[in-house]
């Protein structure tokens, strides 16, 4: 612990050397050493691992599962065997093939409309961060407004009125996921804001547009890549959550109408298990994973969550407790 | 005195001014949802009581389509005054008449859900919010002990599935396979509502099993965020002040500690009501619970708009509602915002 210490304060020495250069210079060593602690931080393997599988899966779905996913497979509500490995659904589809092929659907809509909130809550935030006064609180108005309003019902209203289909889904699911990414963002934008390389950028008359999205949104990578992986996380879990009500288009195969056939079909009552467990598994592992890659985000790059970190490490090696320390990050 | 009742004046100023600002959002919030609201089937291809008649393929009777129009305020009027009449009814308690119900009125429909929603959400809400804090205070104030080493990564871990698969496991574990817990409804079918102990034992074994789904994917957010805010105040001067006086440890922990650690909970409990209720009706379709998410799965399979929006504003009004009593908390439990 000693050495460890050590050698966090020559750091903190040489990055405070380095500190005085332009602003260009520090920040990106600095950048890639986030990186760096990510890519080794466990859960981020873990999180990464599963995701990737998952992408595999819904790549190779051909492979994995040939034939048609909505073809007949055998009778109603068979067990798992070595034919159906996951049995077949009450409709006499195989289970499996649905499961592999419905990757594919739920992967495509989670990722398109993360990506989507995270693109329009980016604009807004930063608009409204760095630009602030009467911008701020019109738009700082919209989020809170569109984040208050419960989410399920007004899901519902939105995608009852659109044509049922995985696009109206991905509309409806942005409209209403894009506020908790601006808000995230719109904090951060404001603590840069008044950072002396910003100053430096307006005094030197660069354009705001210019100074938002190349001087600092790539100081704030980290927060977009987390705002990224939550509206996932979201996405993910309200089209299932959709499908499940019946609202997106029952005729396609992602994991979410798995589970409406399912309880259509009323399987549970059957005890045909193997309908709606995996799916369900699938759904949690996938939201699992994006939860430990957000986990390691915030551990890599909050500096009280890494302190902590190295406190409680300490407090196991001399097994004391109720130790009271003020968890100092230095370097 | 008279610089007494000035500064006394003075307070009640700001905490006016404060709930005045809060009221006022929570009024726009309510303007946009119901604008929202109304331009919502006015935005289908043509007339929005000739589309759902479509959809219906001539199963509606004549008298369920004009009172759709009605509903929906269609008339020739020009949009603004279709607005304004819109507005109005709603003012006065108009939802409009249910499709699958016809002709019953909305509010009343949803009055029947209502009652148990609020059973059901509000109790194990509750019940998740208190229970989840105190295991964050708990887990912060012995960092590294059982609580916070164990109970984090399984919270998370059960978190991440979504509500409603939860109580389907529940469902189909506890409830189908060991035949622990009633499989659906609100009570017993071979009981009738009334002020008596059997039918009051009933509706708690019926609720017990997705109030406890709730719970469970609900707690761990609390926990997490009590134990990690704990954790930043636990560090601050004044809880080694209080220490170093040698205060009982328990009046440090709930007292000192606990009390600043709550506000951020309590301002992330209206957010999040809103997101735990979306579950909560999920769960309830799971449980053919009667209330208004099993309503609203009502109102989607059989396309009753007029049912599904109603559902939509007393929802949204309900959230705002609770949200505002949630500020009123707020000012009462911080005293920076009486004294600023």
């Amino acid at each position: 612990m000693q050495a460890k210490q050590k050698s966090a304060d020559v750091q903190a020495t040489v990055s405070g050397a380095v500190m005085p250069l332009p602003e260009a210079a520090p920040s990106r060593p600095k950048r890639a050493s986030w990186l760096r602690r990510f890519v080794r931080n466990r859960k981020a393997v873990i999180g990464f691992t599963i995701v990737l599988f998952f992408i595999l899966v819904a790549v190779l779905a051909p492979l994995i599962a040939p034939g048609n996913p909505k073809e007949f497979a055998g009778r109603a509500n068979l067990a798992p065997s070595a034919e159906h490995l996951l049995g077949t659904s009450g409709q006499g589809t195989d289970v499996f093939r649905q499961l592999v092929w419905g990757t594919r659907l739920t992967l495509l809509v989670g990722f398109a409309t993360g990506l989507l909130c995270t693109c329009i809550g980016t604009i807004v935030g930063l608009t409204a961060g760095y630009f602030g006064g009467w911008v701020d609180d019109v738009l700082s108005l919209l989020m809170n407004v569109v984040l208050i309003i419960p989410g399920l019902p007004l899901l519902v209203t939105l995608a009852a009125f659109l044509r049922p289909g995985p696009t109206s889904v991905v509309i409806v699911l942005t409209a209403t996921g894009w506020a908790w990414p601006a808000r995230v963002l719109r904090s951060q934008a404001l603590s840069l804001r008044s950072k002396d390389f910003v100053s430096a950028a307006v005094v030197s008359g660069e354009h705001s547009w210019r100074i938002i999205f190349l001087e600092i949104l790539p100081n704030m990578i980290s927060v977009f890549a987390g705002s990224l992986v939550g509206a996932t996380i979201y996405a993910i879990g309200a089209d299932v959550g959709l499908a499940y009500l019946g609202l997106s288009d029952v005729g396609v195969v992602s994991w979410g109408t798995v589970l409406y056939w399912a309880t259509t079909n009323s399987s549970m009552l059957v005890g045909a298990w193997w309908t709606f467990i995996p799916a369900g598994l699938c759904i949690a592992l996938v939201a699992f994973a994006l939860a430990m890659i957000n986990y390691a985000l915030d551990e890599v790059t909050n500096p009280r969550l890494r302190a902590e970190k190295e406190v409680s490490n300490a407090l196991n090696e001399r097994t004391r407790r109720h130790i009271l320390i003020t968890p100092v990050r230095r370097g | 005195m008279v610089t007494a009742l000035i500064t006394v004046y003075a307070k009640g100023n700001l905490v006016m001014r404060y709930l005045l600002r809060r009221i006022g959002f929570y009024a726009v919030a309510a303007w946009v949802s119901l604008t929202v609201n109304f331009f919502l089937p006015r935005m289908m291809p043509g007339d929005p009581a000739s589309a759902i008649f479509a959809r219906f393929q001539g199963k509606l009777r004549p008298e369920e389509i004009e009172s759709l129009r009605k509903a929906y305020g269609l008339s020739d009027a020009p949009l603004l005054t279709q607005f304004g009449q819109y507005l109005s009814s709603i003012f006065h308690g108009d939802f409009g008449i249910s499709i699958n119900f016809f002709p019953v009125k909305v509010t009343s429909v949803i009055a029947t859900g209502l009652i148990w929603t609020l059973l059901l959400a509000g109790s194990a809400t509750i019940f998740s919010f208190v229970l989840g804090n105190l295991l964050g205070i708990f887990g912060a104030w012995r960092r590294g002990g059982l609580v916070d080493s164990v109970l984090p990564p399984l919270l998370i871990f059960i978190g991440a599935f979504p509500y409603f698969f939860v109580a389907m496991l529940a469902l189909y574990f506890l409830g189908f396979k060991q035949n622990l817990f009633p499989l659906r409804h609100a009570y017993s079918d071979s009981l009738s509502p009334g002020w008596n102990m059997a039918f009051a034992l009933s509706v708690l074994k019926h609720m017990t099993l997705p109030a406890l789904c709730i719970v469970g994917t609900s707690i761990g957010g609390w926990m997490l965020g009590m134990r990690n805010t704990m954790v930043g105040v636990l560090a601050e001067d004044y809880i080694t002040m209080a220490q170093a006086k040698g205060i009982a440890q328990r009046r440090i922990m709930f007292n000192y500690a606990a009390r600043n650690a709550l506000l951020p909970s309590i301002t992330s409990f209206g957010m999040a009501l809103g997101f735990v209720l979306s579950g909560s009706l999920l769960t309830e379709i799971v449980f053919s619970y009667p209330g208004l998410g099993y309503l609203l799965l009502q109102a989607v399979r059989n396309l009753d708009y007029p049912l599904m929006q109603g559902l939509f504003l007393m929802i949204t009004f309900a959230v705002l509602g609770a949200n505002l009593l949630v500020d009123m908390v707020y000012v009462w439990l911080d005293p920076r915002i009486r004294a600023r």
